[in-house]
């Protein structure tokens, strides 16, 4: 289990981090938190010829709340995220998401850029950013782009960046005040990839939704917003109305088949957190039937 | 509950002044592990030393049809790469089978492959390097050439006309068959009242410990001698292994083991790769290091259970037992493990079903049959959660039969605590079990009656928890009758020397071995106990064969039994031999004198005489002093093996609390409880520590763990991604009882603890599972208990 041998570099600034990108492509891949990046390497999964650490580009380090924008930049650690006012502030899903992403060893080390570039189904955060409609914004050769997170995500480990590009930061809107928001994953161990999980943000008016944005993970290739969402909002939810956008739901998805679910099981999960999240920020215990005994 | 036992020295260990026994005190090897100054093999570099990489196969059964190492041979670092057939020119094959398994065969087993692989996983090259990158590196570019092979991986269809046969001079892919009938099984069921029935699953899985397998192997040419350091349970018999295949004398092997980074059984064996490390040093003339990566000890370090029991009980109205029957079924890999092979797991099985309960009518029969896989063997609690699983399985179907509660059934049918001794239906001997005394004691424990008015309660509102229970008996103290009758050079007895130095301290070498256990602990309270001095004083050094007595070393929980009271019986030796030398220079009878404090004391009114650092000094250094004629000895051994009984059974009961999301098919672990029976506690930390690590292991089986194969033999999950060990996030609080019946074999007193654990955590959780389940009908007998099976036994999916 030792990775291959690989040409490295530590660039000090984003410009001559690009040029390293610009020069080596696809040969290289980019070092932030190393926690997917070095099993795979070190069981030789891939063998990148050259691993340009961004670890010291402090320019892309912190949390900066601006007007309605809270601003978090790639290198920012899953450990800093849930030790952030701002973040507990402007962006609680976030937070509650991150405390679901393995272990605090790996928390330490593992960024929300890094996580968001490797772009895994089965990861929490990326499912936030489609909650939260963030914007991912990377760097380029030809400059900055602004990427809406539902068109950054394109697959299993796939993603709208180009290998010449570096991801910087991601743009958030602010909570609002009335807004609440809904985390839950189902892992067979405490820090495990989700077998299915939902990150949920919605404001509810007169204990109606007037906005609710549900976004799955580990329900398909990338992270889902799920449209059954919009059977909810606007309505009073009945237990009819919830069955409804449940199999609305059930129709969305296309979940994967591994050793811990069947894509029949992984189905009924997501549909059970649904039941829960709309339940729960209802508060409507009535809506949270459960399976009555025979 | 202590059972005094009669026929006691006037002199006990137990109630010593100072003595530790039966006190938590902190393992004397605890600053050192704490401050990282542990030596574990990873630690050793010697000069000259390199690092080998195995290249494995990637097919369940294949020939090999060509090896081509010339470019990895050219490859920077690269020392040497040996195929099977060039190192076979110093280590002859081996194969796994022991003379009272009667019937057990298996075929030979090369340290590499020679012309056929036969797992996934199996070694086919040693590449020899610098370091372990360079040699990772130069076994990407050997191709070997492969010629797939029909792979036997389903153990049900194994022995079918039809399915090839794995080593055709065999016959057939049938390692062993036990059979057995005790009573009159037939009759007993037919005058049941109920008979029931059930196939019991046990996921095949591993021991996963955190540090894996390792070896440090020096051949010194100019001495002749090979000196290996390995992480191992049994040093004496990895001498005897790797003289007996490398043609020396066991004089001429030296096994150093300092650290272990746990153990569980699984580095009891002596594995392919390490005897190939044995002889690559002994071919290049140089230190060789291996140690196993993760992805290897998955595919390499011997898996366990895999089994598919059938079982059958019979029951009368009033909650009576009439008889057991099973038929296992188990699959092993391609080989017998080797020195002890792969026929104990079944064997077990067989041995301990419906162990704890009165009946005598107990027919059984269990098949091991060869499959391409990786090879199986004995991990911590061999045999017992499978015999446990169905037995109280069993029960708790009867008892749900009958109607009856399953703590009730039971108390009707274990065996009382006052009819020892006594026999299994098996032929096992029991000394003195005390099953009804530890259900009760865990009825109180756990507030049996409170925890199902809870469960009442709560069921109203849509929560469905449910309880377990599991008795069980332990195996411990094995003597001769596990290997060595069967002609395995495994040592039963276990020796100590101890000595006493010059400044008044003692320096103990015991034969058992330390893996986290805590056997330098028990050793060193054992010792101080005895001779009176504090256990700072005592030194205990343990795991070389050059310098401790020859024993059998830590495994199938001995070392408390065997070699503390080998510790137990040098130190009285020991204490009796200073105490004459104290009575000469004291002009006083040994009689009058004893170690208290590091101080030799009169009995009468404890008044210090001598410290023990002054009479070292006049032994050592001024003997001319002492009377003519006296010459002391202030070092002696003694060795143990009990005689009487083949095996100290103990005995014990769990009890699993859980809830079960009905809608999700998740288990929530809310608390487990034990009451064990090990005789004399010697260190009550430790050994309620060992019952916890045990039961988070049963824990892991019945939840998470499993080896997942594919149709073609290939190991799917060999990660720890995708392996789920138990961890600390999803387990219970286990709270632990005692009860205390010491075995009469040995002055100490103590049975072994190592398995309780394991033993009925599974059995407990399932019960628990299946009890939580009950509204909905749903009976599940297949561990690891997954969402996805829960789920689909309530037709949620």
């Amino acid at each position: 289990m030792k990775a291959s041998a690989f040409a490295y570099a530590r660039p000090t600034s984003v410009p001559s981090a690009l040029e390293l990108l610009v020069a080596y492509g696809d040969k290289a891949k980019v070092l932030s938190g190393g926690q997917s990046l070095m099993p795979a390497m070190n069981l030789r999964l891939i063998s990148p010829e050259f691993i340009v650490d961004i670890g010291e580009l402090a320019e892309l380090r912190g949390i900066v709340v601006k007007g309605d924008v809270l601003t978090v930049r790639a290198l920012t650690r899953h450990v800093d995220v849930l030790r952030s006012p701002e973040i507990a502030t402007h962006a609680p899903l976030l937070r509650d998401a991150t405390s679901h992403v393995a272990h605090p060893a790996i928390r330490n080390r593992g960024t929300l850029g890094g996580s968001l570039a490797h772009a895994d189904p089965a990861s929490e955060l990326p499912a936030c950013m489609v909650a939260l409609g963030a914007t991912v914004i990377v760097c380029g050769p030809r400059g900055e782009r602004r990427i809406p997170a539902q068109e950054f995500f394109t697959g299993i480990y796939e993603t709208a960046l180009s290998p010449q590009e570096l991801l910087v930061a991601v743009e958030l809107p602010v909570a609002r005040k009335d807004s609440v928001h809904f985390f839950h994953e189902f892992a067979r161990r405490h820090g495990d990839y989700a077998i299915v999980g939902l990150a949920a943000q919605s404001t509810i008016v007169d204990g109606q939704f007037t906005d609710l944005r549900l976004g799955f993970f580990a329900v398909g290739d990338r992270p889902l917003l799920a449209g059954a969402a919009g059977k909810l909002v606007n309505v009073a939810v009945t237990p009819e109305v919830l069955a409804n956008a449940s199999a609305v739901l059930g129709e969305e998805l296309d979940p994967q088949e591994d050793q811990q679910a069947t894509p029949a099981m992984r189905r009924h999960l997501a549909k059970v957190l649904l039941q829960r999240c709309v339940s729960t920020l209802l508060s409507r215990a009535d809506l949270q039937s459960g399976v009555p005994a025979r | 509950m202590t059972r005094k036992p009669a026929n006691r020295d006037a002199f006990s260990v137990l109630d010593r002044p100072n003595s530790y026994i039966g006190k938590t005190v902190p393992r004397p090897n605890l600053d050192r592990l704490m401050q990282g100054r542990g030596l574990y093999v990873s630690d050793i570099e010697l000069p000259r030393m390199a690092h080998v990489v195995f290249l494995r196969s990637p097919h369940a059964h294949a020939k090999i049809t060509g090896i081509d190492a010339a470019a990895a041979e050219r490859m920077p670092g690269v020392i040497a790469v040996v195929t099977g057939q060039e190192i076979a020119v110093v280590i002859t094959p081996w194969v796994g089978v022991l003379s009272h398994l009667k019937g057990l065969k298996s075929a030979p087993q090369s340290a590499i492959a020679v012309d056929r692989v036969c797992w996934q996983g199996e070694a086919v090259a040693a590449i020899i390097a610098t370091s372990r990158a360079a040699a990772e590196d130069a076994a990407e570019h050997i191709s070997v050439a492969y010629e797939e092979l029909d792979a036997v991986t389903d153990m049900q269809t194994a022995l079918d006309p039809t399915t090839s046969v794995i080593h055709p001079a065999l016959g057939d892919n049938l390692a062993f068959e036990r059979n057995h009938d005790a009573g009159a099984v037939d009759a007993a069921f037919a005058a049941s009242d109920e008979v029931v029935e059930a196939e019991f699953i046990f996921g095949r899985h591993t021991g996963v410990t955190l540090e894996p397998r390792s070896v440090v192997a020096d051949w010194n040419s100019a001495e002749g001698r090979l000196t290996i350091y390995q992480g191992t349970q049994a040093p004496h018999m990895v001498q005897n292994i790797a003289a007996l295949h490398l043609g020396l004398q066991e004089s001429q092997v030296r096994v150093v083991c300092k650290d272990v980074g746990g153990s569980f059984g699984i580095k009891v064996h002596v594995y392919a790769d390490e005897m190939a490390t044995y002889a690559l040093s002994k071919l290049l003339r140089r230190p060789v290091k291996f140690v196993a990566d993760r992805v290897e000890s998955f595919n390499t370090d011997i898996h366990a259970r895999d089994h598919r029991c059938k079982g059958k009980i019979g029951v009368k109205r009033d909650g009576i037992i009439t008889a057991f029957e099973i038929d296992d079924l188990t699959g092993i890999g391609p080989y017998s493990m080797y020195p002890r092979t792969s026929a104990i797991e079944a064997n077990q099985v067989v041995n301990l079903v419906g162990g704890p309960y009165v009946t005598k009518n107990y027919r059984a029969r269990a098949r091991v049959v060869f499959q391409n896989k990786n090879v199986m063997c004995q991990y911590r609690a061999v045999g017992h959660p499978i015999a446990c699983s169905v037995t109280e399985g069993l029960v708790d179907l009867a008892a749900m039969k009958i109607g009856m509660d399953p703590v009730e059934i039971r108390r009707r049918n274990l065996i009382a605590d006052d009819a020892y001794p006594c026999a299994s239906p098996s032929g096992l001997r029991f000394e003195q079990l005390s099953h009804h005394a530890a259900l009760a004691k865990l009825i109180k424990m756990m507030d049996y009656d409170a925890l199902r008015a809870e469960q009442a309660m709560l069921r109203a509102k849509n929560i469905h928890r449910g309880i377990g229970i599991a008795s069980f008996i332990e195996v411990t103290n094995p003597s001769a009758a596990f290997y060595g009758v069967g002609g395995a050079k495994i040592s039963s007895q276990d020796g100590v020397a101890v000595r006493l130095d010059a400044q008044g301290a003692v320096v103990c070498q015991t034969s058992i071995t330390e893996q986290g256990q805590g056997s330098e602990s028990l050793t060193a309270q054992i010792v101080g106990s005895v001779l009176g001095v504090s256990m700072d004083r005592v030194r205990v050094i343990l795991g070389d064969t050059d310098n401790t007595p020859y024993g059998g070393g830590t495994w199938a929980s001995r070392g408390a039994g065997i070699g503390g009271e080998a510790a137990l019986q040098a130190t009285k030796v020991l204490r009796k031999n200073i105490l004459d030398v104290a009575a000469a220079i004291l002009q006083s009878s040994p009689g009058d004198l004893d170690i208290v404090s590091n101080s030799v004391v009169n009995v009468s009114d404890g008044a210090p005489r001598i410290e023990l650092s002054e009479l070292a000094r006049i032994v050592y250094f001024r003997p001319d002093t002492l009377p003519p004629g006296i010459q002391a000895e202030l070092m002696a051994t003694r060795h143990f093996v009990p005689r009487e009984y083949p095996f100290a059974f103990t005995n014990g009961v769990q009890a699993s609390w859980l809830e079960v999301d009905t809608d999700t098919g998740f288990v929530k672990l809310l608390k487990h409880w034990v009451v064990e029976d090990c005789g004399t506690i010697i260190n009550p930390q430790l050994v309620d520590e060992q019952i916890r690590g045990g039961v988070v292991q049963g824990l892991g089986a019945a939840l998470f763990e499993k080896c997942v194969y594919d149709e073609r033999g290939q190991l799917t999950n060999a990660n720890m991604a995708d392996y789920l060990v138990p961890m600390s996030g999803e387990m219970p609080d286990i709270d632990i009882g005692h009860v205390v019946s010491p075995t009469m074999e040995s002055e100490l007193g103590a049975k072994g603890a190592g398995e309780a654990g394991t033993a009925g955590a599974a059995a407990a959780v399932t019960n628990a599972v299946n009890d939580a389940l009950r509204p909905f009908g749903a009976i599940i007998t297949e561990i690891p208990l997954t969402p996805q099976m829960i789920l689909t036994a309530l037709g949620r999916i």
